[in-house]
């Protein structure tokens, strides 16, 4: 099985309840085709979504509020995030100095895939790389996974 | 309808989720600087990044530590960074989706509870109810279904058909 970019979403994107007029809108570059709630009109594709969220992680001057905010509100969402997704995060978290966010959002997603057990340990392989640039551990490294 | 930042951590402050003041210290074994929130602020499965850190004082080691943050996290040790961690954050996914032994405290005192009124049923039993309607009698039900069975009541598949009417008793 394959995890792409489709199978990390549930079937629910149609419905996005976080596009509402609170959600922070990304940047001037994005080119999005509708922030607004729908189950009419044009969808946002998979693709689409990813990019605004990357983009909104990878703002250069992120601060901590708009970090958590994003965050919150990626969790809201019926979807696990793809692991550029929280690449952008992770990074970000690195910009703000803030090592505790970085094992928080792998707890975060690990808990958004529920009982999808195959779902963390790939976006773990995934991000890899990232982690070990970055000097990230893990939850269950860190033995942060047990009671 | 765009709220600036400031506007929106107002909202967010105000709305129903309040404002989480210093801590002091609870002399717990992990660290200083530490209490149970007071307020609903509680970070839950849905809402994992709180806006306060748990520990906002921070002794020297502490703030150290946090110096140490700002360079490469590869030189974190095991320990510090789950320091970090638990300077951030009150407890751990882990702990805060643990489960309890609650539901047995509540299954408790719904028995208890049934039992009571079971209790109270009893006594006004005896000592409240009214003598049963005539309707109700043994001696009444007995003519009554006597009466039935002459006026053949479900025949085919019912009461009547299970009386034998030769023998004048129930058929086996």
């Amino acid at each position: 099985m394959n995890p792409g970019s489709g199978a990390c979403r549930d079937c629910a994107t149609a419905l996005q309840p976080g596009r509402q007029s609170k959600t922070l809108t990304p940047g001037p570059a994005a080119a999005i085709q509708s922030v607004r709630c729908y189950s009419h009109g044009p969808h946002e594709t998979d693709e689409e979504f990813d990019a605004r969220w990357v983009t909104y992680f990878n703002k250069p001057d992120i601060d901590a509020w708009e970090l958590r905010k994003g965050i919150n509100t990626l969790i809201t969402y019926d979807l696990v995030p793809e692991p550029k997704i929280i690449d952008a995060a992770l990074r970000a978290c690195r910009r703000l100095n803030d090592f505790a966010s970085t094992v928080r959002i792998l707890e975060a997603v690990k808990d958004k895939a529920g009982p999808h057990k195959e779902i963390y340990p790939y976006i773990i392989q995934e991000l890899r790389p990232t982690l070990n640039e970055l000097g990230i551990s893990t939850p269950e490294e860190l033995g942060l996974d047990k009671v | 309808m765009m709220l600036p930042k400031a506007a929106w951590s107002l909202l967010l402050r105000k709305g129903g989720r309040g404002r989480r003041g210093m801590h002091s210290s609870e002399g717990t074994a992990r660290g200083g600087g530490k209490t149970p929130p007071y307020t609903n602020c509680y970070a839950q499965r849905h809402y994992p990044m709180p806006e306060e850190p748990f520990c906002t004082e921070l002794n020297a080691e502490q703030q150290a530590l946090k110096e140490k943050e700002k360079g490469s996290w590869t030189l974190l040790t095991h320990a510090e960074k789950v320091a970090l961690y638990r300077l951030q954050f009150n407890e751990t996914f882990a702990e805060m989706n643990r489960r309890s032994n609650e539901w047995k405290t509540v299954m408790g005192y719904v028995f208890f509870f049934f039992g009571f009124a079971a209790l109270v049923i009893w006594w006004q039993r005896v000592y409240m109810f009214p003598p049963k309607p005539i309707t109700l009698t043994d001696e009444w039900k007995a003519k009554q279904l006597q009466r039935m069975l002459d006026m053949k009541v479900n025949p085919v598949q019912g009461l009547a058909s299970r009386w034998d009417y030769e023998k004048k008793q129930w058929k086996k």
